[in-house]
């Protein structure tokens, strides 16, 4: 299929049109880990949104007289130790830990950018938002997620419910906690960039500063945000599995990947299948998306493409 | 170096020593190496008057002895005691206003100097001092004086006739310190004393080598212990931390430990690690009984500091009996018990299950589940369901905030009665909260059992000894935790009632066992009727030995390490 399509952009070089993001999709297909990674992730987000209308029992229905069963028909994944239906508990769990770490990932994404290309491109305030990020750097994210949780849960309850408030609190929290390896990045490419001709060019016939950002810097530096976009993803779901694992975050009964494994760990010998489906689930997820971000990383870099 | 020659050669001697006379068990101190424990919540104080947990007080009492324990049927066994002092004996006064206690002679401490009546009357001064925060202090409700006869009588008397005048120096809470030591430590000083709480000098089978608070108790065997060859362990360790499972696991199955206290796992779980072979689980039915606390003042978060508290004013709708009976009736406590309890559990209907002649019946209604009668009682006190399935009225949902503590059996418990109260059209929703955290008494975090900023919570409370007095008095008005008392106090319900007040202060004056019994039980249904509390499951204290381990007498009413100095290891 590569060669194909080489050969066909070799013999009519003049007639296609190439846009940029033909060019990184083309790239992108060559990296077979990256290809297998969507094609994973994808899987696991159609079950995951998909799979609850094919398979309707309420994921936390208990059905105590069966209780601890291997997979069967009925629940292709066995049912835990008050009989609940695994693929159900699994499915819900995906959505909840999907959502966060998605989410999560925008929003670290959204500060690591902003105060990377700003500590890049004004060098007054540079110093400042660095030793700020250092800081972060140096925090012991467990034992503040713990205080964080246990100071701001009651007020976000009162206000957005229980599930809803865990869930800001842990999407912020997570958030809050993982933007400054993408604000190094970002800023390190910044400064590179900002001493380039062209830059200097748009600076000379008067462009304005937000406008160079938007017009120039940000489109460069575009690569290494999306590639920190995946591993952030994977980054806020391992985290909120942590979490889960210590008993904290979501209510008990609310399943994510990381509460299941929890609650299957003891279980481990008795129903296997207890921790084999949500800790496959994670790391599937986690390195599927993982592999994502590597293509996309050669993809997106024009001097790996097209070798 | 030195003490591990001498540990070798220790161990050589005792190999010789068994060889040649292959004496069964107790051939000589310290001739059976160390005793692993593991408790998963950690020892965190060695001085069981400053602690009310059960950790702290089993850790001590290796240390630390009483004039008489309680052994596994709840009788009462001399220790520090020469007898146990009757009416028959003439120890007890015929009025019931005194008991006098004779000492054994000899005993000296694990320093060297003897263990006196001086001793006894100090330990009293101890507790006794209002200014000190003794945990214990209920043991010596109604004490006039503590006076030493001579140098090994002690006579204790009472305001009043004490029909069970058992209470001080009866049981791991209540044992014998040193005066010598704890002299500068009376009243508010007693926390400040880390010393002498960390590393009591004691009477007992072991002496205290290291201590790290809310992580390990190292001991050695008391040289100057009063039984020559006693223990049988040179050495133990009670390491704390992790959870019930692990604890578990580490003696049934990888056999890493000796003894394991407190298993609360689910029972399966339990049985196929049994199943291993490498120990026993033992169970012992005491007083303990898995309950829920129902809230009776307003909790939510806007009232700020006056949450929890009688400033915050009533709870909204769990003042309402028809809410609370229909809550009780609603539950299926026979299945709770089989998913989460097994063996180890028994349906109860009463918060006071144990000694039997306590034990109520008026109750056992409860013990079936009544889903009907619930929704009955609900519809006729005007609580109608609405669109989405929850019952509600003028405007207050019937939606509850339920707590426990982080453990797979109670969070199992906790979503199964979510669902039963779902199916009368109750909103349930779950919290749980690390044990260290919710029984930590910690007064900067608002997680505490104590607090109680939640509708509902479930944990498991029960009573040393086998008289219920102290327990039933944790009800009355005096015993609500507020901000005023630095939140410590028994009655997390909030529950105040005049009348139950007068019935506890009677039960301190009645003398005759027939009537002090009547009177627990009419205070036991007062509170079932009110439903201050929701009985769920009367508990068994599980742990598990290691198949090694011989002498376990598994006890409910005492330290389960009561008889440590008798544990010996099958070679």
């Amino acid at each position: 299929m590569t060669n194909a399509s080489v050969t066909e952009i070799i013999s009519e070089p003049l007639h296609e049109h190439r846009s940029l993001w033909g060019d990184v999709w083309r790239q992108f297909r060559t990296h077979k880990g990256a290809v297998v990674g969507v094609a994973v992730f994808s899987f696991i987000v159609l079950v995951v949104v998909l799979g609850p209308f094919i398979h309707t029992i309420d994921p936390t229905f208990l059905d105590i007289r069966n209780k601890n069963l291997s997979p069967t028909l009925v629940h292709p994944m066995g049912t835990d130790n008050l009989g609940r239906d695994m693929l159900a508990q699994v499915m819900a769990g995906g959505q909840v830990s999907l959502l966060v770490g998605v989410t999560a990932m925008l929003l670290s994404l959204f500060v690591g950018t902003l105060i990377g290309v700003v500590a890049g491109f004004f060098k007054t305030i540079d110093g400042v938002l660095m030793r700020l990020t250092d800081l972060f750097l140096a925090l012991p994210i467990l034992p503040l997620l713990l205080v964080i949780i246990m100071l701001f849960r009651d007020s976000l309850r009162s206000v957005f419910g229980p599930e809803t408030g865990i869930f800001i609190l842990i999407v912020f929290v997570i958030g809050i906690t993982s933007w400054m390896q993408t604000a190094r990045i970002v800023r390190g490419e910044v400064l590179a960039l900002k001493e380039q001709e062209f830059i200097i060019a748009a600076r000379s016939i008067g462009t304005r500063r937000h406008r160079i950002i938007s017009r120039h810097i940000l489109p460069n530096v575009l690569s290494p945000i999306l590639v920190s976009a995946t591993l952030g993803i994977a980054n806020a779901i391992i985290t909120e599995s942590a979490l889960s694992f210590l008993g904290l975050g979501f209510p008990s009964d609310f399943p994510t990947w990381g509460r299941l494994l929890f609650d299957g760990a003891n279980f481990m010998q008795l129903t296997p299948s207890r921790v084999l489906w949500p800790g496959l689930a994670i790391s599937l997820t986690v390195l599927s998306v993982n592999y994502i971000g590597d293509g996309l990383r050669d993809a997106l870099d024009p001097r790996i493409r097209g070798r | 170096m030195k003490k591990l020659k001498i540990l070798m050669m220790a161990g050589v001697a005792a190999s010789l020593m068994v060889s040649a006379a292959n004496a069964g068990s107790h051939s000589k101190r310290g001739a059976d190496g160390q005793l692993n424990i593991i408790y998963w919540q950690a020892a965190s104080i060695l001085n069981p008057y400053l602690s009310g947990g059960t950790k702290d007080t089993h850790a001590s009492s290796m240390i630390l002895e009483p004039l008489a324990k309680y052994d596994e049927k709840g009788g009462m066994v001399a220790s520090l005691a020469e007898e146990i002092p009757t009416p028959e004996n003439g120890g007890v006064s015929k009025d019931l206003t005194s008991i006098t206690w004779k000492l054994k002679k000899g005993v000296t401490w694990s320093d060297g100097s003897p263990f006196t009546a001086a001793d006894v009357v100090f330990s009293a001064e101890y507790c006794m001092d209002t200014t000190g925060g003794c945990n214990s202090i209920s043991n010596f409700n109604d004490v006039k004086s503590v006076e030493a006869v001579d140098d090994h009588t002690v006579k204790i008397t009472f305001k009043v006739a004490k029909p069970f005048p058992y209470g001080p120096f009866v049981g791991a809470t209540v044992p014998i310190i040193q005066k010598a030591q704890f002299k500068d430590c009376m009243g508010a000083k007693a926390p400040t004393c880390t010393t002498q709480n960390f590393g009591p000098i004691g009477t007992g089978p072991f002496v205290v080598t290291e201590f790290k608070s809310n992580d390990v108790v190292v001991y050695a065997a008391n040289d100057k212990y009063r039984e020559a060859d006693k223990p049988a362990f040179a050495t133990a360790i009670i390491k704390g931390g992790g959870e019930a499972a692990a604890a578990a696991r580490s003696v049934l199955e990888t056999g890493e430990f000796d003894y394991a206290w407190n298993l609360q796992v689910e029972p399966e779980i339990l049985a196929q690690m049994a199943a291993k072979g490498k120990g026993t689980i033992v169970t012992s039915f005491g007083t303990s009984v898995e309950r829920l606390m129902v809230q009776s003042m307003a909790v939510s978060a806007d009232l700020g500091d006056k949450r929890g508290t009688k400033e915050g004013g009533a709870h909204p709708f769990l003042t309402d009996p028809a809410v609370r009976e229909a809550l009780s009736f609603a539950i299926d406590r026979e299945i709770l018990v089989e998913a989460g309890y097994g063996k180890a559990g028994q349906v109860t209907c009463n918060v006071l299950p144990a000694p039997a002649v306590y034990a109520s019946t008026a109750n056992d209604d409860c013990k079936k589940q009544d889903v009907a009668r619930a929704n009955k009682v609900l519809d006729d006190a005007g609580w109608a369901k609405g669109s989405d399935g929850i019952r509600a009225k003028d405007g207050v949902r019937l939606s509850i905030l339920f707590q426990t503590s982080t453990n797979g059996v109670r969070q199992g418990t906790q979503a199964l009665i979510k669902q039963m109260w779902k199916a009368i059209g109750v909103e349930t929703e779950l919290r749980n909260i690390s044990a260290s955290v919710f029984f930590g008494g910690d007064q900067s975090s608002p997680d505490t059992f104590q607090k109680f900023f939640a509708d509902i919570e479930m944990y498991t409370n029960n009573f040393d000894g086998t008289d219920p007095e102290k327990y039933m008095g944790s009800w009355t008005c005096s015993n609500i935790p507020a901000p005023s008392n630095q939140w410590i106090g028994n009655n997390m319900p909030r529950y105040c009632n005049a009348e139950y007040d007068a019935l506890v202060a009677e039960m301190g004056k009645t003398a005759s066992i027939e009537k002090r019994a009547a009177l627990a039980m009419k205070m036991n249904d007062m509170l079932m009727k009110a439903r201050v509390m929701i009985p769920l499951i009367h508990r068994g204290d599980v742990s598990a030995h290691a198949n090694t381990i011989k002498g376990v007498r598994m006890n409910s009413w005492d330290s389960q390490l009561w008889n440590v100095a008798d544990w010996t290891r099958a070679k």
